[in-house]
């Protein structure tokens, strides 16, 4: 018997027991549906926390006070303010650093903007002119401020796009701001950063120059430094550079002691991107549970089926079917079953990815090759739990099967 | 196949080797604790062209003895050969295979698939001898013509009546070419006169040099065989048996 006739009769049993192979069906489709959503959904959610990391600068490193390691005497993760603006002054050096090719230092604070009748509570950061290079950052109206800015600590303001329509201000440049009671002038708007859906808005703030900001805290620590690498090669020389030379200017010897952290962009990526797969890889075990289900709702059919034509199998016995055509007819069907529900359970994860993301704030990427593999899957699953049923078909003594009523 | 042999149609003029021969077939059923000797013994001679009921009361192992000439079990001991082959040690693929081409079954429960029309359940054992689409469908109504249900070929099994479904189930089993039809009990589930007109379709393949077993319980059924054999206890009576 041919394989176009095995899966002729194999097709035309399922299509007899309409219901009962739709409801089989439909165990697999969820299954499947449920992976290939879950994937995406976690593959959506490491695609926009990369998109937000990079939207921090290119090739960046990121010093922050105080120490990483979690030792029992220190303190923890930017407690210390070890950072200063002379620091900030001191990388930009070339000699000392030459694979640095720009240096930003920030303080930050949240701060209450009020323009006319609307306020609006922001991150204020305190930078220099370099910010805007480093943080890979442009204007969208009016100017940057600038190193005489700097040299006065003029109360000038850059403000993202965010910030600018939440305080009302159509035409910002060159309006007045108040930050905590003090009058600034608007001298520019940013860019969109393209990242404000995100949960780190990067349009949600204000940039004043860093001295300015100096004056009004009090204080000469800087929260952080971003420091820029001359290219994605240098990142490493940049790294070391900057370590060797903070540890100089703090006075440690022991680089295991030093009081500040570098985190390259690289690394933020990988951790950030290492807790999402954490909890695709648990979603997709909840989706993979129920594709098993799915597979023993297979079974459960093919051995009801088998059961239920008895005397079919009895009698297609003695009309000169071979143990091994019943074992492969029962295979096909239950092979057809798992391609179906694979194929329908694709269909719908496709759809749901298109859907699913107008109701919540979460970004669901399918991929080609994740819905593929799991329309294989299903279609193994179909096979792996057809496997039992067809060979107690292919087992059934045709008298036996015959006498059945 | 169903070529007469040297002999065709005359029980008296046997030469040369028996479609079927058993000899001393037992079968043994351990159930429980008492061995069941369904076969004790049994040994007879078919040969081509005959047409042979074998009439018995239920329980007299006339089904068993059924189940091994049909190849759809085997003998405990003792030997079988289907024209000349012993198929008593035959595996079951090879069993699939005799039954495919040397035998036609008619059931007393018909045996008809509900979801297929009348032709498609005419050309299964087609299938499994792997005969082309084609050949098959011309195959099949061509039989279907010959039990007289030509314009039947569409139906499905529920939509033709009981010796109508008989008919198709002849035509299945015609259909082959097969060596010996089997038929248990053919009439058991029809009225009179589809009785009668089943017993005429196998009185008219008998004509053409066909080989009819008949097993039935019902004498004035057997009785339109050519030649009448009689089981009890697991084997033939021993003046038919004498006669074979």
């Amino acid at each position: 018997m041919s394989f176009f006739e095995t899966l002729r009769s194999g097709l035309e049993a399922i299509a007899t027991h309409r219901l009962r192979s739709g409801l089989t069906v439909l165990g697999i489709l969820i299954g499947i549906a449920a992976v290939i959503l879950t994937v995406g959904l976690g593959e959506g959610a490491t695609a926009s926390v990369n998109s937000a990391i990079n939207a921090l600068g290119t090739n960046l490193l990121i010093v922050t006070p105080g120490s990483s390691t979690t030792g029992l005497v220190r303190g923890g993760f930017g407690s210390a303010d070890t950072l200063t603006y002379a620091n900030a002054k001191a990388l930009a050096n070339k000699k000392d650093c030459p694979d640095i090719a720009g240096v930003a230092p920030q303080v930050q604070a949240f701060a209450t903007l009020v323009a006319g009748n609307n306020n609006w509570t922001t991150t204020v950061y305190g930078s220099t002119p370099q910010w805007l290079s480093v943080r890979g950052r442009t204007m969208a109206e009016g100017s940057w401020f600038t190193s005489a800015d700097m040299a006065h600590a003029a109360n000038v303001v850059v403000l993202g796009q965010t910030t600018a329509v939440e305080l009302g201000l159509f035409n910002p440049v060159g309006q007045t701001v108040n930050i905590d009671n003090v009058p600034f002038t608007v001298e520019g708007v940013l860019a969109s950063s393209g990242t404000s859906s995100s949960a780190q808005n990067q349009d949600d703030l204000a940039v004043v120059p860093l001295t300015t900001a100096e004056e009004v805290t009090g204080t000469a620590n800087v929260s952080n430094i971003y420091l820029q690498a001359t290219s994605q090669g240098t990142l490493n020389a940049a790294d070391e550079e900057a370590t060797n030379l903070l540890l100089q200017l703090h006075g440690i010897t022991n680089p295991t002691e030093a009081d500040f952290t570098i985190t390259t962009q690289s690394s933020l990526v990988s951790t950030a991107t290492s807790v999402d797969k954490t909890l695709t890889v648990l979603l997709a075990g909840i989706a993979a549970i129920s594709l098993l289900v799915g597979g023993i709702g297979v079974m459960n059919i093919m051995l009801v089926s088998v059961t239920e034509r008895i005397r079919e199998i009895g009698l297609r016995k003695a009309l000169g079917a071979t143990p091994g055509v019943i074992r492969r007819q029962f295979l096909i069907e239950a092979s057809v079953l798992g391609l179906a529900g694979g194929l329908a359970g694709a269909a719908l994860g496709i759809i749901g990815a298109e859907v699913i993301p107008h109701f919540i704030s979460n970004k669901i990427a399918i991929s080609g090759f994740a819905t593929a593999g799991a329309v294989v899957v299903a279609v193994a699953i179909g096979i792996v739990f057809g496997v039992y049923p067809a060979s107690r078909a292919a087992r059934l003594a045709p008298i036996e099967a015959l006498r059945s009523e | 196949m169903g070529a007469p042999g040297p002999a065709a149609n005359s029980s008296s003029s046997h030469t040369g080797r028996p479609l079927v021969e058993f000899q001393n077939v037992w079968k043994t059923y351990v159930t429980g604790a008492e061995p069941v000797h369904a076969l004790r013994g049994v040994s007879i001679n078919i040969y081509r062209g005959e047409y042979i009921s074998i009439v018995g009361p239920s329980g007299s192992g006339k089904s068993t003895f059924m189940h091994i000439l049909g190849c759809l079990d085997t003998p405990t001991s003792g030997r079988y050969l289907l024209a000349g082959t012993d198929v008593s040690k035959m595996d079951e693929e090879q069993l699939a295979e005799v039954r495919n081409r040397r035998i036609g079954f008619v059931f007393q429960q018909f045996h008809l698939l509900p979801s297929l029309t009348a032709w498609r359940n005419v050309e299964l054992p087609l299938v499994y001898a792997g005969v082309g689409r084609h050949a098959r469908k011309v195959r099949a109504l061509s039989a279907l013509e010959q039990v007289g249900l030509g314009n039947r070929a569409d139906h499905h099994p529920n939509q033709l009546s009981g010796g109508q479904q008989q008919r198709v189930a002849v035509a299945r089993a015609l259909v082959t070419e097969p060596d010996v039809v089997l038929a248990d009990e053919p009439t058991g589930n029809l009225d009179s006169r589809a009785s009668a007109d089943v017993l005429a379709m196998f009185a008219d393949m008998h004509k053409a040099g066909r080989t009819i077993v008949l097993i039935t319980h019902e004498n004035d059924v057997a009785a339109a065989a050519e030649r009448v054999t009689r089981f009890r206890d697991g084997r033939f009576i021993e003046p038919e048996q004498a006669a074979a």
